[in-house]
């Protein structure tokens, strides 16, 4: 599909806009939009959100055998996709000049700036080194898709953990992460690329350009640096003459922003790690509701078993007596019946005795340590209902019900006649106006 | 919400149509047949099968029924074409039939006989404009179909320029075409729209909202500023107000209103009354 063309009153407008400082969404000429930075369940797996841009990151690696010329260096691969979801204009499978000039960008800022130490990579001089690709998809396109896709791709390969490996003689033993923890990747520095967009022939300079801001830009300046300071890639596209003066406040503009930047990433990455250590949910899985049945699917959790059974057995002895159930068929209709707990639900009563779980009960819940715990118990709560129906008293619940609050608004608004709908009111120059369906 | 899709999809696989009357504001699934209270006493209880005999069943009155966006003919019922909220709005002589259809919430435009949209000029050829619609492809626009063009007059009609048309010819077979003259051969408000101002996007859901009549954001925008404004059924709204900055105000109160409760939009426009 092709590219919704630029009206020429849009371009006016953001020209006049810019000339009086101002920006379509309120930001100052040098703010960035606000940058999100999350990971997947597995490592290496980030998405990055800058405003509306979201670019995901995977990082895989491989064994493999390495170049001739570089016998003792790993192998980094870097790979950039434009999807068609990310914007319309975008076709699958072919390399749009656009997509070939972000590629050598990247390459250029993440590779020849030597930022993750190839030689750590090599397992066997001259036989088998580490293959690191990475893989950038973009999935929303909002403009500036370098500064996002460079910032995707080190909070990735900062995030990744590879198979740890030990050579003994001739024989090179590859572990699982069962046996080994994975070792992180060396990273000597992190560069960032930040985009300048230049107007009026380098009048007006904007940073972190949007969209509909890049369609009417005149030339684009994008530095990668790092935190120290040092420019990795300079690269001026768009054929416009700047100034000494200009690039030098660029530059000046770009160690801010990185240092901004770096600081966020390296919270985040503390943030994952502090969580994935404690055990808790992380990454994606945050965003997962605990509200179907298949979400609650999970894996074996380690339970400690040092002292289980005088545990237990201090349980059994303190606890009261379980209460009476009277496991009687419920004849409904003939041939049909119930068995269980009785007629009515008795999850909330469940969910209450929880707390006290501990010291009740006598079940195994009692003995799994305490973050694993919430989650089993809802587990084995779904399993005691026969009944399929959804967890209606779980927290999240409480969030997800965003729709139906804005619904009755809705309805308001939307029982009007399909003739006044289809008759646009034009207000105040040009009057409203009501026409007929004709059928 | 949740029940009610669960109630769609509950009858999706029961495989029974429902009938159109009793699904009103319901959700409904694309693939799903609805019945029109005509056919209700026919199909209802008895099933099919046996169709009591009528002395005068080719004279039985006859039921005027349109579709709205989201459903399609098939036969003599209605099918779901779009995953919404059904509507029905009755006509007005108080006879059964009337509009139906269904509310959803998305951002793609399809080209709908009638509609009056928002277009950008992507290209002059010969006797006609190319004018990008958003939807699947650009409309066709006559230089004829402008007030008072004639073949010696022709409109002033640059590439790049606002149109704000109506549609006389959208099917999904044919190229739409669009005219910025109503049938009398007036202009009526349309035509191509000024060179200032901005055009932003949104979803038709809210277009569709804020031209309801006696549509309370609009009368309080209006209250805010004196501004020029049009909206286009495809998800476009072109507005200019005295200054740059009051147009970037109301451009982005309008996006905003869309995740608003009404209780919110208050506040935020007595705020804004008060700077």
């Amino acid at each position: 599909m092709k590219e919704t063309p630029l009206s020429n009153c849009e371009r006016r407008f953001l020209l006049r806009a810019i000339e009086e400082k101002k920006r379509l969404d309120g930001r100052q000429t040098y703010d960035y939009r606000s940058i999100r930075v999350s990971f997947g369940t597995d490592y290496g797996c980030c998405v990055v959100e800058l405003g509306k841009t979201r670019v995901l990151g995977q990082v895989s690696c491989e064994l493999v055998s390495p170049k001739l010329n570089r016998a003792t260096e790993g192998i980094l691969f870097f790979n950039l996709e434009l999807s068609q979801m990310a914007a319309p204009a975008f076709e699958p499978g072919r390399q749009s000049d656009l997509l070939v000039k972000l590629n050598r960008l990247l390459e250029r800022c993440l590779r020849n700036s030597k930022c993750i130490d190839t030689e750590s990579l090599c397992v066997v001089a001259g036989e088998k080194v580490w293959q690191i690709r990475v893989d950038l998809h973009l999935l929303n396109h909002d403009g500036n898709i370098i500064d996002a896709a460079s910032i995707a791709a080190i909070v990735a390969l900062c995030h990744f953990r590879r198979p740890d490996v030990s050579v003994q003689g001739d024989e090179v033993t590859l572990y699982a992460p069962e046996e080994r923890d994975p070792v992180p990747l060396s990273i000597h520095h992190m560069p960032i690329c930040v985009s300048f967009a230049f107007f009026q022939q380098g009048m007006y300079l904007l940073v972190d350009p949007n969209e509909r801001e890049e369609r009417v830009m005149d030339g684009l300046l994008v530095i990668a640096m790092n935190k120290h300071r040092e420019i990795c890639t300079i690269q001026s596209s768009g054929g416009i003459m700047l100034l000494k003066d200009q690039v030098l406040r660029c530059s000046k503009i770009a160690g801010v922003k990185v240092a901004e930047i770096t600081e966020l990433i390296q919270k985040a990455l503390e943030n994952d790690q502090k969580v994935r250590k404690e055990g808790g949910k992380f990454g994606f899985a945050e965003s997962i509701a605990n509200q179907r049945i298949t979400a609650f699917k999970m894996e074996k959790a380690p339970v400690d078993t040092s002292d289980v059974e005088e545990k237990a057995e201090e349980i059994m002895a303190e606890a009261e007596p379980p209460p009476e159930v009277i496991a009687e068929p419920v004849l409904w209709t003939p041939g049909t019946a119930q068995i269980g707990e009785g007629v009515e639900n008795t999850w909330g009563v469940l969910e209450d005795s929880e707390k006290e779980g501990e010291d009740e009960g006598g079940s195994d819940e009692a003995v799994l340590p305490d973050d694993v715990k919430m989650d089993t118990a809802e587990v084995s709560n779904v399993g005691s209902q026969d009944a399929p129906i959804v967890l209606s008293d779980s927290e999240e619940e409480e969030m997800i019900i965003l729709e139906p609050d804005k619904n009755p608004k809705k309805i308001r608004t939307q029982i009007v006649s399909a003739k006044q709908e289809k008759a646009p009111s034009k207000k105040p120059a040009r009057k409203r106006k009501k026409k007929r369906i004709v059928n | 919400m949740a029940e009610a899709v669960q109630f769609a999809a509950e009858s999706l696989a029961g495989g029974r149509a429902r009938a159109a009357r009793t699904v009103l504001d319901q959700v409904v699934l694309p693939g799903e047949e609805l019945l029109l209270p005509e056919q209700e006493d026919v199909e209802g209880p008895g099933g099919a099968g046996e169709r009591p005999l009528r002395l005068n069943a080719g004279t039985r009155s006859r039921l005027r029924v349109v579709c709205g966006p989201g459903l399609r003919r098939c036969g003599d019922r209605l099918l779901v074409t779009k995953c919404g909220r059904l509507r029905h709005k009755d006509p007005g002589s108080g006879s059964s039939g009337g509009v139906y259809w269904v509310d959803s919430q998305q951002k793609r435009y399809v080209p709908v006989k009638g509609d009056h949209v928002i277009g950008i000029v992507t290209a002059k050829s010969g006797d006609i404009f190319k004018v990008d619609v958003g939807g699947s492809e650009p409309a066709s626009l006559s230089y004829l179909a402008f007030e008072g063009a004639t073949k010696r007059n022709r409109p002033n009609v640059q590439v790049g320029d606002l149109i704000y048309g109506q549609f006389v010819v959208a099917n999904k077979d044919m190229e739409p075409e669009m005219v910025c003259i109503d049938s009398c051969g007036r202009a009526n408000g349309m035509g191509v729209i000024g060179h200032d101002g901005l055009l932003f996007k949104v979803t038709l859901g809210l277009i569709r909202k804020l031209l309801a009549p006696e549509c309370e954001i609009i009368q309080e925008v209006g209250k805010l500023y004196p501004l020029e404004i049009v909206f286009g059924m495809n998800g476009r709204i072109w507005v200019k107000a005295k200054t740059i900055q009051q147009t970037l105000i109301l451009a982005n109160i309008l996006e905003a209103c869309e995740h608003m409760t009404a209780d919110q939009r208050k506040q935020i426009f007595a705020r804004l009354a008060e700077n």
